[in-house]
Order: structure tokens, then sequence, then C-alpha cells
């Protein structure tokens, strides 16, 4: 009984809205303007596919680069981290990335004036250390002789906010970038080459926004850091962090994603679709017998 | 983006009281770096004979090297401690014993008075031998102490003159006996043994290896490689896995390092508390010449030998470490509800196996440097469903929507009035 009333002071309103004239069609035309209002107003959050990285201005791009994981040189996405190097270095580099998001890194290795042919390769590491695999992009390509540069880049999967334990999935945390040569003649070997790394991102949005979450993103160090915010007992807190990296806006809490506005919109819609399928049982808008004044 | 922000705030203002119950996870504290321990730094340059040789920029491979000193140590940073030694520098004859000993500390490790540095190189001349090993040796010696990261930054121009003890040995038993210890090799106009041996030894500690053939490269890689020993860095612990899990060491949270020999296994003890997660990576670096495939498992075994969760990588070519990674949420309350004491911490012992592999001639001791990485933090949110808190998404879901919703519309109109019929009837 309780719904009906409901449903019935709904179909007054509507009623109203359409225009007092009672005519069901109008109902339904009404429902279906509302649809597609609501239809417009959650496609900017339906199709937040723009790339999310934009060169962030605080902060200069680094200019060197870590040799080690340890040592790995933290950048911003968005950033063009630029290093010079030689020949047969291992080039490391870490950034933030968070759920949601599909990272791409590119790499360019400028090379010095005469070389021989050389195997260049970028490899993706998570915040466990573990190879990440690229979708798609050239991993791994050859420098003919000579050439001047050789361009690399390496698509993540898209980085979840939960995955099980056992899955090597991309989860949020440091990612870390290794640049260097695979297969190189032995008289290259130390020659200066200069090697540039940019990461951007994609943010897939609520497609990917899965259930769950982790207490503390993957970045390696973080419980001895997160020790160091609560006591100074720990004498391995005074001293530098394994990894201090976070995002421009920090991590997302996992709340948030574009799934509530389909659903809520999804809601409104039945509910309007509700009020229309109800109305079309009950006829013409009021019964003639009545009159209007009633 | 902005659309996006709005959208999120006003979910957030809406779910605050769902929320309210339910903590935030907390973003990674950055801790600031606050190393009080200065980094050191030795430079160690080859004096020998051939340092004389005229093919630097039209100089003198020695006026080069002085050219580059004086003005890495103009921009050297305040805090790095800053120690110059030579080699062959002093003995000019033929007796090949004396020649080998001939290394000396120019300029101590220590706080750099820059003035005095620069005379001190000044009176340099190329001279006598080239005892690379021996000056190694000695180097770290005088990097002896502190806390800070060491690194030797070796600049030659000839391959070791003293055999039979190879550098590149010299420098992995340094690197095994000191801990954050690594040796950056630059070879001025290197011929193929030279580029050999140095980024052997280079490799052997993890630093990087330079050909020079310009004044200004000698001068950017020395001020670069003297920079990054001022970057601060963790230390890793030093730890002694054990061969079995009941005897292996029991770490906490932090960075550890190891030395793992050739198929070796290395066990760790880590106590993850009910409610937490595990957190583990290792690396081991192929400090030598491997052969071509090899690869690294880390395993999280209970105490009882059952295999939890591991981590395995495999790899083929040229490398510099090997790394595999695990994760281990242990559950609230997943076993014994009857004590309700304290959560019972369960050992969870770690494996760290390698399958790299030498050929015949190459040493097997000291061990692959290994590096781990342990975390225990809270565990996660465990996921009830595929999507974010089960909501749906796209237009299959709104249509199934709105066909229901109209459906169940209909059908209560439908039902209403033929209520209303019967009511009527009566």
């Amino acid at each position: 009984m309780r719904t009906t009333r409901v449903l019935s002071s709904l179909r007054v309103v509507s009623g109203v809205r359409a225009g007092g004239t009672g005519r069901a069609g109008r109902v339904v035309r009404a429902v279906g303007a509302g649809l597609l209002v609501l239809g417009a107003a959650a496609s900017p959050a339906v199709a937040d596919s723009s790339p999310s990285a934009s060169p962030s201005d605080d902060g200069a791009a680094p200019t060197s680069a870590g040799t080690s994981f340890r040592t790995a040189t933290e950048v911003d996405q968005g950033q063009q981290a630029t290093a010079s190097a030689s020949m047969g270095d291992y080039l490391y580099w870490s950034f933030p990335a968070d759920a949601g998001q599909r990272p791409t890194v590119k790499a360019t290795v400028k090379l010095p004036d005469a070389h021989a042919s050389a195997t260049w390769q970028v490899d993706v590491y998570d915040g466990l250390r573990r190879r990440q695999a690229c979708q798609y992009g050239a991993q791994t390509r050859t420098a003919a002789q000579d050439a001047a540069s050789v361009e690399l880049s390496c698509t993540l999967r898209t980085v979840r906010a939960w995955s099980e334990p056992w899955a090597d999935d991309p989860l949020p945390g440091t990612y870390y970038v290794r640049l260097t040569t695979v297969g190189l003649k032995a008289a290259d070997l130390g020659l200066p080459v200069s090697a540039e790394v940019q990461v951007d991102s994609k943010d897939v949005g609520g497609a990917a926004a899965v259930d769950g979450s982790l207490a503390e993103p993957l970045v390696p160090g973080v419980a001895v850091a997160a020790k160091g915010g609560d006591s100074d007992e720990d004498s391995e807190t005074s001293v530098a962090v394994l990894s201090s990296i976070e995002p421009d806006d920090g991590w997302a809490s996992g709340w948030w994603s574009d799934r509530w506005v389909w659903t809520g919109v999804g809601g409104v819609l039945a509910a309007l679709a509700g009020v229309g399928g109800y109305t079309l049982t009950r006829g013409a808008g009021r019964p003639r017998r009545v009159p209007p004044s009633a | 983006m902005i659309t996006r922000q709005r959208l999120a705030v006003g979910a957030c203002a809406l779910l605050a009281a769902l929320t309210a119950g339910i903590a935030l996870p907390a973003g990674a504290v950055a801790g600031e770096p606050t190393g009080d321990a200065a980094p050191k730094v030795d430079l160690v340059l080859d004096v020998s004979g051939s340092m004389r040789a005229r093919d630097i920029d039209g100089q003198t491979r020695m006026a080069a090297a002085k050219q580059a000193f004086n003005e890495v140590l103009d921009a050297t940073p305040e805090e790095v401690q800053l120690g110059i030694r030579t080699l062959g520098a002093n003995y000019p004859g033929d007796d090949r014993k004396t020649g080998c000993k001939d290394t000396e500390q120019l300029y101590p490790v220590g706080p750099l008075d820059r003035t005095g540095a620069k005379t001190a190189v000044a009176t340099l001349a190329p001279t006598g031998w080239t005892p690379i090993g021996p000056a190694l040796l000695k180097a770290a010696d005088d990097l002896e102490g502190g806390e800070g990261s060491r690194r030797i930054v070796l600049i030659s121009d000839g391959e070791d003159t003293c055999a039979p003890l190879d550098p590149c040995e010299v420098a992995r038993e340094i690197a095994a006996k000191g801990i954050g210890l690594t040796i950056d090799t630059l070879g001025l106009v290197p011929n193929t043994k030279l580029r050999q041996q140095l980024s052997c030894i280079a490799e052997a500690t993890g630093g990087t290896y330079t050909s020079i053939e310009h004044t200004d490269e000698l001068t950017d890689k020395v001020n670069q490689l003297v920079d990054r020993a001022a970057d601060p860095v963790v230390t890793p612990v030093a730890v002694d896995g054990a061969d079995a899990c009941a005897q292996a060491p029991t770490l906490k949270s932090g960075l550890y390092t190891d030395r793992e020999e050739f198929g070796q296994h290395r066990w760790y003890r880590v106590d993850v508390p009910a409610g937490f997660e595990l957190r583990a990576s290792v690396s081991v670096a192929a400090d030598r010449q491997v052969n071509r495939d090899y690869g690294v498992s880390l395993r999280a075994v209970t105490a009882s030998g059952r295999e939890i969760v591991r981590g395995e990588s495999t790899g083929s070519g040229r490398t510099d470490v090997m790394s595999a990674g695990l994760r281990y949420p242990k559950a609230e309350g997943e076993d014994d509800d009857d004590s309700d004491s304290k959560p019972a911490a369960e050992a969870v012992c770690l494996q760290v196996a390698n399958s790299f592999s030498a050929a015949s001639g190459v040493k097997t001791t000291p061990g692959l440097p290994l590096e781990l990485t342990v975390d225990v933090v809270d565990a996660p949110d465990t996921s009830s469903d595929v999507a974010s808190f089960g909501l749906g998404r796209g237009w299959w879901l709104l249509g199934a929507l709105v066909l229901t919703g109209f459906l169940a519309g209909v059908l209560w109109g439908w039902v209403s009035r033929w209520r209303v019929a019967v009511w009527r009837t009566n």
C-alpha cells in the first residue's frame, strides 16, 4: 500500500511536470528526456579516459638515474627524467602508479656517433620487484650500427586497487623502470649515452574499479617509514627511506569510482521506468469521470 | 579531472556517515632522509708512466686528470668526505715487487680542504707501475668506519700490471666485506683489456664503468659519481641466512643483505601477526660472469614445511640483478579463535634460491650479493566482489535496471487495477 501511494504521488508530480494535461504520452516523453539528461550528466564520468598525467611544474625533473633498485631516482608521472650514462650501465628510475591508471613508460636513448649495433631494453618492476609484463610497446629494440637513437616503450596492465595475494597483478605503489643494453659489443662498453624517460598514464576509470584495497600501497620500506611516524625509538627511521614516492594528489582512498554514478543513475532510471510502466497501465491520465477540481 | 574530483568530494560528503567507522588507508609517510653519517668518496688516480701519453684533447692524460680533479674539487658537495689516493706515483724503478706496493694516500678521506687537495694534486707526475689491486685494498681501508655510503672512483689508463692479484677478485672481496661500498671505474682511452678489467671491477661491486676520451667527459662523470655518493640511500643490514628454516634468523621490517652461492638456499624467518601482511622481495645480483639462463625464487613456507606462496622469476642474457617478490596477508582470527589472548604471530620462513651458474673458471666464493626487503604491514581489506562495493557499470546495467523497473511498474499497475476492479465489483 505504501509503495502504491509513493508511486501515485510520483505520478502526480510527473503529471504536473508534463504540463498538467494528463496525457500519458507526455509522461513517457518526460521520462525519456530525463533519461537523456541523466545520461549526459553521467557521461563525463563515464568517458573519463583523458590522459591524467600532465607535466607537473613543482620540482625540476631529475637529471640523473640510479644504478640499482635501492638507489633508483624518483620521477613523477608526466616528468621527463634525463640522465647521462655509459653504455652498459643499468639505469633505474621509480615512479608512483595508483589504482585505475595504466602507465606507459617511454624511453629514448641517444647513442654516441660511432657504435656497433646494440640491443636496448626497458623493464618495469613493481614495488615487490616483480617484473611486470608489458601489454604492448617495443620493450626491446636493436639499434642499428651508428643509429643516433633508439626509442622504447612499455605499456603496463591497468593498476588495480586489490588483487589476490597469489597474483602478480599491478597494484598501487612504486614502480621501477630499468633501462639497459642487453646486448652490446665489448668495444662499445662505457661509451657515453644519454637517456630520457617519461611515464604517462591513461586513467581507465570505473571499468577497472575492483573491490577491496591495500592497507598500504606497495611501496618498499613502507612499514619502516610508517613506524618512524609513530615513534623515534627505531634507529632505522633516521636514515633515508627506500622509497618515499607518492602521487601528486596522494594515494586514492579507493572509495570513489564512477560506478557510483552508473548505479545511482540506474536506480533513478529504474524508478522513472517503474513510474512510466505504472502510468501506462492506468490508462490516459485521470479518469474522465472525476472533475478537475476534485 | 575536475568533474571527477567534484564528484569525489560529493560522494565523500554523502558517504561521510558510512565511512565514519572505517579508517581510510593512510598514505605512505615520506620521511625526509636525514643521514647523519657522511658519505665518503675515495678517488683513486692512476699516476703510472703511461699517463704521459698525449692523447686527450691534445694534452697529456695526466694534465686532463689534473684539470678534471680541480673542477671536481670545486664542485664537491659540502657533506661529502673526499679523499684522494694515487697508484704508481712514487717508484720509477723496474722492480716489480716494489712497484706493485706503490700506492699512497695523497689526501686523506675527511672534510674537504679544497685548496689543500688541489695543491696535492698539482704535485703529481706520471711515474711508475699500475698496482690496481693493492690500491683498491688500501682505498677500502681509507673508507673504513662511518655509516654513510662509501664509493671508490678508480681512474686508470692501463690494466693492472701486478698479477697474479686479480683486481676483479679484490673488488669482489672488498664488496663482500664492506656493506654499501661501490667501485666505479673510468678508463682513459681504454683498450680491450683495460675495458674488460675495469668493467669487471665495476660489475663486482654494483658500480659503473665509463670510457673517457675527453677532459669534459672525465669532469662530468667524476662529478656525477661524487654527487651520487651524496644522495642518501638506505644502508642494508647484514644478516646471515641459515641453511634450514629451524635455524633461520628472525627478521623485522627492513632492508637486509646477505651472500648466496650458486645453487645455495638461504632461509630467513619473519613473524607475521594475524591481521598483517608480509611483503618480501629479494634481489640476487650477478656480480660476475654467469651463464646465459638463470632464475631466482622466493618461497614463503610455514614452520611445518607447507608452502604458502612463492615468487619466482627467470631471465636470460645480460643482467645486473634478478629479483622476485611475494605478499602473504594473514587473515585475522583464521586459526584458533578459542585463545582470546593477543593474536599469535605465525612464523613464516622465507627461502631464497637461485639458479645462477657460471663457467668452470669462475670463482664461486664469496656468494652472489643478495638483497632482501621485508615489510610487515596491515592486511588489506578483503574483496567481497569483483567490482568496487559490488556496484555496477555500463549501458547493459542501465538497460537491465530500466527494464526491471518498467516491468515492476507495469506489474504493480495491473495489480492495483485488478484490486480496484475487485473492490468496485464488491
